[in-house]
């Protein structure tokens, strides 16, 4: 622990005489003091910035060659990286730069998409249950325990089919019916222990309404398990829709994913590397940049961590 | 007589990640056969350290040097099996926590057979009738039936006084009782505090005392050894001790009290700032950051602990260089070592209190707890009457406190009124308005205003992910505040508990436990209440602390007019602060009124026994007294 404030000893004299603004001084918000924490972690900078980079390339990158990601150049099949095709090309002779950049595209709306909401939702969720008890306990309780039944998977891969493979229903999907209600019970057990937390009992005897103790005094106190929640969350995110791709239900041609790319890539990685490095790559770099940023938001939230109490 | 124990030069350190910490810096003390030892010293201040190293119990990378001897062998340096040999046999130890010292799957008997077997042949009759003798040794009735229950069936008194009976079975040469009674209600205090001295006297055994508690100390020790920052600060036989102390720290300990046989409400005088941390101490006092009498000198280097002549001729050591200026009473020169706090004086106190207006009343206040059965469908089968219809009122400006052991229904009933709990043939009344009336919940937040509390424990009391003025704004976000509004308000009632306003954006974890409850009486204070609700505000810290926030609660009312309703199980303290009190005794008063009247003159037998039981810090007054013990069939 690091060393305690001396309450006798004031570091500088207080303005409280008449016509000295007390206001005068200002004083950090909790947010700026988070976001100070977080950029003084070099790692979860660095994270940051290759998350940004990969955003651009996303964005930038079909914009950058002349070749669209459905368009074949039948000159060049399954050609290694040159001045024209950065990445190489595939067997069908589609430019794997752009259909790189695109893929990632997909992954990383669907990925993000799906990770936040499941966050958001299970959070809100647990939290609630725990907090107000009784039957809205029981119900939510009810419904996580039906759902945990049910093979969600299936009809994840069924309805994806039907929809012909749009990432906007796939995201949908793997947000309400596979995603939030097994870290909406994981949540619900440590929001227990919260619930009968002093400061919890505190803040509803200042009045405070019984939503906002969930978002405020709940919510931010499993904000670590929230965290690895959302990064995990993004990986399998992507690993679920790379599955889905692989057993033909995900992303359809001619729409790419990471997933989609990977599960094609890995079957020429002898005869054409460059399809499985490219994606694999970028899939990688997705998920290390996540996993920094993750442990700096962890580091700077969490009030016990090395940091102390301080700013 | 050569001692039983002889301790020379004592030191432990561990390895943590900000540097080698010092827990214990050289203790010395030899102990002879059928004395007592009381090392009395806070949180922090390594006796528990101390007594650990002597018992060989002290983890792999805790670092000890100097000399432990017991019965003429060297401690240090043996193994853990050869301390096996002595531990539970010559030398045995009582542990603070009587429900976590016993196994949950054995019976008593198979714990109390295993502690004798473990260290002599004998057989299984004999063992088993020996730890029937033991049991009856410590006041268990029906110890033949009694050795075949398991431990959840005993209370925590009975469960201390088995480990009582462990601790002596083997004829111990020492015993050593870490906070032994720190966990029990007073009156079982008392008695555990007996049977710990009846085993002493029945095995002939030196024992080491330790506690935080002066009372305990008074009453048990024959010399007192005060630790402070993982040294020996004073050493003398305990009459000295008490009343020719000659070290500040020693004395600032026995100001910080509140007695409970003095009647007179002098504010108690706290020991400023907070021990030093036990990692790279410098070479100077490590009390003279917050001694009222430091000079250059102190900060020389640290002062050994040397003997001071008192002119009794005892055998009296102290560790300060300025200690043959003090003299008896804590004065030196002309004046006292510490200064004597200026009293408040209300205007509030000064107005009869029939003519002041009512803040709360409780009428004919019930709780019961249905007792339910059945796997699927509950069935109601009975209940608990956990508090069976009290009724008091608070005025303006005064403290009413509800004392009582735990159990008592002191703090359901604190919790009935906050939870605003609709009472049918009773009812509350906050500040004019009744309980029963609410009836949205924007009534309800309303009458919140008026009625805030303070927990217990000044840790769990506040969001470790708030900052300190999220935290005090907290009340008055919720009666919707404006943010500027809030912000000054924070500043100024930071200020007002002692706290310096810049640090208002850090967060809880950067306070220690004495700042951590002033925070939370800010909070408290912030929508500016009629009425705080204290639920032991003061138990969970430490007694130089622990006067500070007494301090402050006292120099609160008197400025700003507010009443408390205080829930306490120590005697002492409700003395000091209160101005009325209640005796809770089985979810009924069976004592009301004024806190002189039933302090000097309790008329319920259950009111004189828990007054008897408390230890006044007095090794005189304390050895003097006549304990009553109540027995609920004879009323």
């Amino acid at each position: 622990m690091s060393d305690m404030i001396d309450p006798q000893v004031h570091e500088k004299e207080l303005e409280f005489e008449p016509g000295n603004e007390p206001a005068a001084r200002k004083r950090m918000s909790k947010w700026t003091l988070y976001s100070r924490r977080f950029l003084r972690n070099k790692p979860a900078v660095v994270g940051i910035f290759i998350f940004l980079l990969l955003v651009a390339f996303a964005i930038v990158g079909p914009m950058m060659t002349e070749y669209d990601h459905i368009d074949m150049d039948f000159l060049n099949l399954s050609t290694g990286p040159s001045a024209e095709h950065w990445f190489g090309t595939n067997a069908s002779g589609n430019d794997n730069f752009a259909q790189v950049s695109i893929g990632l595209q997909r992954s990383l709306m669907i990925a993000v998409t799906v990770s936040v909401g499941v966050t958001a939702l299970s959070a809100v969720i647990g939290t609630a249950a725990a907090y107000f008890g009784g039957w809205t306990e029981r119900t939510i309780l009810l419904i996580i325990h039906f759902l945990m039944v049910v093979p969600s998977f299936l009809i994840l891969a069924m309805i994806s089919n039907d929809s012909g493979g749009d990432w906007r229903v796939i995201a949908f999907l793997m947000i309400f019916v596979v995603g939030w209600f097994f870290p909406a019970r994981v949540i619900w057990t440590m929001a227990l222990s919260l619930r009968e937390r002093e400061y919890v009992h505190a803040a509803r005897y200042m009045g405070v309404r019984g939503f906002r103790i969930v978002l405020r005094h709940l919510l931010p106190n499993i904000g670590s398990l929230l965290v690895i929640n959302f990064t995990l969350g993004i990986v399998s995110a992507v690993m679920t829709e790379t599955g889905l791709s692989f057993l033909g239900f995900g992303v359809k041609i001619p729409d790419v994913s990471l997933g989609a790319l990977i599960g094609s890539g890995a079957n020429t990685i002898t005869s054409a590397p460059w399809l499985f490095y490219f994606p694999a790559a970028a899939l990688t770099l997705l998920t290390v940049s996540m996993a920094l940023v993750a442990d700096g938001l962890r580091d700077a939230l969490d009030p016990t961590s090395a940091a102390g109490g301080r700013a | 007589m050569s001692p039983v124990l002889s301790v020379k030069d004592l030191k432990v350190s561990f390895p943590s990640e900000a540097g080698r910490g010092d827990a214990v810096r050289g203790v010395t003390f030899d102990l002879e056969a059928g004395k007592t030892l009381g090392i009395v010293g806070e949180s922090g201040s390594g006796k528990s350290v101390t007594s650990l190293a002597i018992m060989g119990l002290l983890d792999e990378n805790a670092r000890i040097t100097g000399s432990i001897i017991y019965d003429g062998m060297e401690l240090l340096g043996k193994s853990d099996k050869q301390l096996s040999a002595i531990r539970g046999n010559g030398m045995s130890m009582i542990f603070q926590d009587p429900l976590t010292s016993l196994t949950p799957v054995f019976t008593i008997g198979d714990q109390l057979v295993e502690a004798l077997t473990v260290h002599r042949k004998m057989d299984k009759q004999e063992s088993w009738n020996r730890s029937i003798e033991l049991l009856e040794a410590v006041g268990i009735p029906n110890p033949e039936r009694r050795m075949k229950a398991f431990p959840h069936e005993f209370s925590g008194g009975m469960r201390q006084r088995v480990v009582i009976a462990i601790a002596m079975a083997n004829n111990p040469k020492l015993i050593i009782a870490d906070e032994p009674t720190t966990a029990l209600d007073v009156t079982i205090q008392a008695q555990v505090l007996d049977v710990a001295q009846k085993a002493q006297d029945e095995t002939g055994a030196a024992m080491i005392m330790i506690t935080h508690d002066m009372g305990v100390v008074a009453r048990t020790a024959d010399d007192v050894l005060v630790m402070y920052a993982g040294k020996p600060v004073e050493m003398a036989p305990a009459h000295e001790l008490f009343h020719k102390t000659r070290m500040p720290y020693s004395i600032g300990l026995l100001g910080a009290i509140p007695r409970v046989d003095k009647k007179e409400k002098q504010p108690l005088i706290p020991i400023q700032g907070n021990p030093p941390l036990l990692i790279g101490l410098p070479d100077e006092c490590p009390f003279a950051d917050r001694c009222p009498i430091a000079i250059p000198e102190c900060r020389a280097s640290e002062p050994a602990l040397l003997p001071v002549d008192t002119g009794t001729g005892g055998n009296h050591l102290a560790a300060c260089i300025r200690k043959h200026e003090i003299s008896d009473g804590g004065r030196i020169g002309n004046g006292t070592v510490y200064p004597i706090p200026e009293q408040l004086e209300s205007e509030l106190t000064l107005t009869p209190r029939e003519e002041r207006p009512v803040v709360l009343e409780v009428r004919n206040l019930t709780k019961t707890f249905p007792l339910l059965k059945g796997a699927f469908l509950k069935r109601k089968v009975g209940e608990v009457r956990a508090v069976k219809g009290v009724s008091f009122d608070v005025r303006e400006g005064e403290t009413m406190a509800i004392v009582g052991e735990s159990g008592s229904g002191k703090t359901t009933t604190l919790l009935q009124i906050m939870d605003f709990e609709k009472q049918a043939d009773g009812d509350i009344i906050i500040a004019g308005t009744s309980v029963n009336d609410i009836k949205s919940g924007k009534q309800e937040r309303l009458l919140r205003r008026d009625i805030q509390i303070v927990f217990q424990d000044p840790m769990g009391a506040l969001d470790p992910r708030m900052t300190v003025a999220d935290i005090i704004a907290e009340p008055l976000q919720a009666i919707g505040t404006n943010r500027g509004d809030a912000n000054r308000r924070v500043d100024e009632l930071m200020d007002l508990v002692g706290l310096d306003p810049a640090h208002s954006d850090r967060f809880p974890q950067a306070f220690s436990g004495g700042q951590r409850q002033r925070i939370g009486i800010a909070r408290a204070l912030s929508t500016s209440p009629k009425l705080i609700a204290l639920d032991e505000p003061v138990s969970a810290l430490d007694v130089s602390i622990q006067a500070g926030v007494i301090n402050l609660l006292d120099e609160l009312k008197a400025k700003l007019g507010v009443s408390y309703l205080f829930v306490a199980h120590d005697l002492s303290v409700v003395r000091h602060i209160a101005d009325r009190v209640a005796v809770m005794y089985k979810g009924d008063f069976v004592e009301h009124g004024d806190v002189d009247d039933v302090f000097d003159n309790p008329q319920h037998p259950y009111t004189k026994s828990l007054l008897s039981a408390i230890p006044v810090p007095d090794p005189d007054i304390e050895r003097g007294r006549e304990r009553i013990i109540f027995d609920p069939d004879n009323i």
